[in-house]
């Protein structure tokens, strides 16, 4: 298949296009869409088995403190993002978001203590942003470098454990959210056992020259199938995961987005380090008062996917709109379509039923708690 | 007789009756069917008028009324069991049977060699 756009392509294009990869135009990546076995197979495997994804379009950047202390780093980073880095302990990660003025979500992010510097996973649609926002703000402070000749690999599901413990026993011992140097066939790694599919699991930079052999070594256990954005955007969905630039944006706060928890104690009114992050004075407060509208998820009544910019009612005819459906689709694992969206803060009540408008036709749905499926993450 | 559209539907004629489904090309490119709306019987559609829709687990997509008439039947298994359609498209996971306005006009079609020969 040829594409007309100037697409980039990752250090696992030729792999993805050689397991048979339906490659599409991604945030200017050419990505596969799917594989062979198809959408629903590999949302399936993935939460059955394991599932190996190429995620190496997203932002993989090093925070480096000039000082050498990665407190100062820590602190700086702060500066720009509502979340507790500097409790941060070494080996460990956390979810984070960039913070605007007035009050929006810039990205979303992985941040992570690796002992001497952070390193951070952004969204490859904002990554340009994110890195010119971080070099604004922090070149007082840190060294500001994008690792632009790795690659990354999910590796996510319920064998995901055994699968990459063949290369690397040590792979068992880490928990959720932990994050380690692991050499893996050779090359030294920087494994983190989370994911983007509410499945245990792994995601592994290794640099590009690896990236194939490792890619290669993982798929050739039996029991991993390689997986594309389509089963990626579905799983995620289930798991009540938000999707950068649709479930959440620069229009949506964190209280609107059902964010809170995101943000510790330390960084909230009364804490330690409380505000002193961009839109705190809208942010915080927020938090105490609640939204005027908020992201949840919708199950549809009927067998009918409900798409992202459906328009949701509170009657079945008639009436203003109340909210609007940012993600939905099939769930393959819940065997019924299921979506999420914002609704007014009084509409958003758990069972509460609500109308979305497909087709010119109002098709009955109830707010439902996120996540769809339980999750399955190795806490302890 | 056979015929197909370029919107990737086939036509199988009896008298003055089409059998509509989708393509084998067409069901591999839409992958694994979930969801499928099918028009009304009697509905009476333009050439060109969405007649249904059917959606993956990523995407939906609509269907065309292939020549101008009136729905005479719908194929209620598809609806009950949309994989049908990937399973057997251009045989079981028929859409539904369409009474042309004017039989002639399904001989401005494609037949099968020249469908083939566009989707290559």
């Amino acid at each position: 298949m040829t594409l007309t756009e100037d697409l980039r392509q990752t250090p696992l294009t030729a792999f993805n296009i050689a397991h048979g990869g339906r490659m599409v135009s991604f945030a200017g990546y050419e990505m596969p869409v799917q594989f062979p076995d198809g959408v629903l197979k590999e949302h399936l495997h993935c939460r059955a088995a394991a599932g190996l994804f190429d995620v190496s379009h997203m932002g993989q950047v090093i925070l480096r403190p000039k000082a050498g202390r990665v407190e100062d780093a820590a602190l700086a980073l702060e500066r720009l993002v509502p979340v507790d880095i500097l409790g941060l302990k070494p080996g460990r990660q956390r979810y984070g978001l960039f913070t605007a003025q007035d009050g929006g979500i810039l990205d979303d992010l992985m941040i992570a203590n690796r002992g001497d510097h952070l390193f951070l996973v952004v969204n490859a649609s904002c990554k340009v942003e994110d890195i010119a926002h971080l070099r604004a703000h922090l070149s007082d402070d840190c060294e500001i470098e994008e690792l632009t000749d790795r690659a990354l690999i999910a590796l996510q599901g319920p064998d995901a454990e055994a699968v990459l413990s063949v290369l690397a026993p040590e792979v068992v011992d880490m928990r959720f959210m932990d994050v380690a140097d692991v050499t893996l066939l050779g090359v030294s790694c920087i494994v983190a056992r989370a994911g983007y599919t509410g499945e245990d699991g792994y995601e592994i930079s290794v640099d590009a020259s690896h990236a194939v052999a490792l890619a290669e070594a993982l798929l050739a256990d039996m029991r991993v199938l390689p997986v594309g954005l389509g089963a990626r955007d579905s799983l995620r969905l289930e798991s009540g995961l938000c999707l950068y630039g649709h479930d959440i944006d620069a229009a949506t706060t964190p209280a609107q987005g059902a964010l809170e928890w995101a943000i510790q104690k330390v960084r909230r009114t009364g804490g330690a380090r409380a505000g002193g992050f961009p839109g705190a004075d809208i942010i915080l407060p927020e938090l105490e008062t609640g939204a005027a509208r908020r992201r949840v998820g919708l199950r549809p009544d009927g067998r009918a996917p409900i798409r992202e910019g459906a328009v949701l009612f509170a009657d079945e005819s008639g009436g203003e709109p109340v909210g609007r459906v940012t993600s939905g689709g099939f769930g393959p694992s819940v065997n019924a379509p299921v979506a999420m969206g914002f609704v007014a803060t009084d509409h958003s009540g758990t069972d509460t039923p609500l109308f979305a408008e497909v087709r010119g036709k109002r098709l009955a749905v109830f707010v439902s708690p996120l996540p769809f499926i339980t999750q399955r993450y190795k806490r302890s | 007789m056979l015929k197909f559209t370029e919107d990737h539907e086939w036509l199988a004629m009896e008298g003055d009756v089409a059998t509509v489904g989708i393509t084998r090309h067409a069901a591999e490119q839409l992958g694994d069917l979930v969801f499928v709306e099918l028009p009304e019987v009697g509905a009476v559609l333009e050439k060109g008028g969405a007649a249904s829709t059917v959606e993956s687990v990523k995407a939906a997509s609509d269907v065309y009324c292939p020549l101008a008439g009136e729905i005479v039947a719908v194929n209620e298994e598809i609806l009950a069991d949309p994989s049908l359609i990937n399973r057997s498209p251009q045989g079981d996971g028929w859409f539904f049977k369409l009474r042309l306005a004017n039989a002639d006009d399904a001989a401005a079609l494609m037949d099968e060699a020249a469908y083939l020969a566009l989707v290559g």
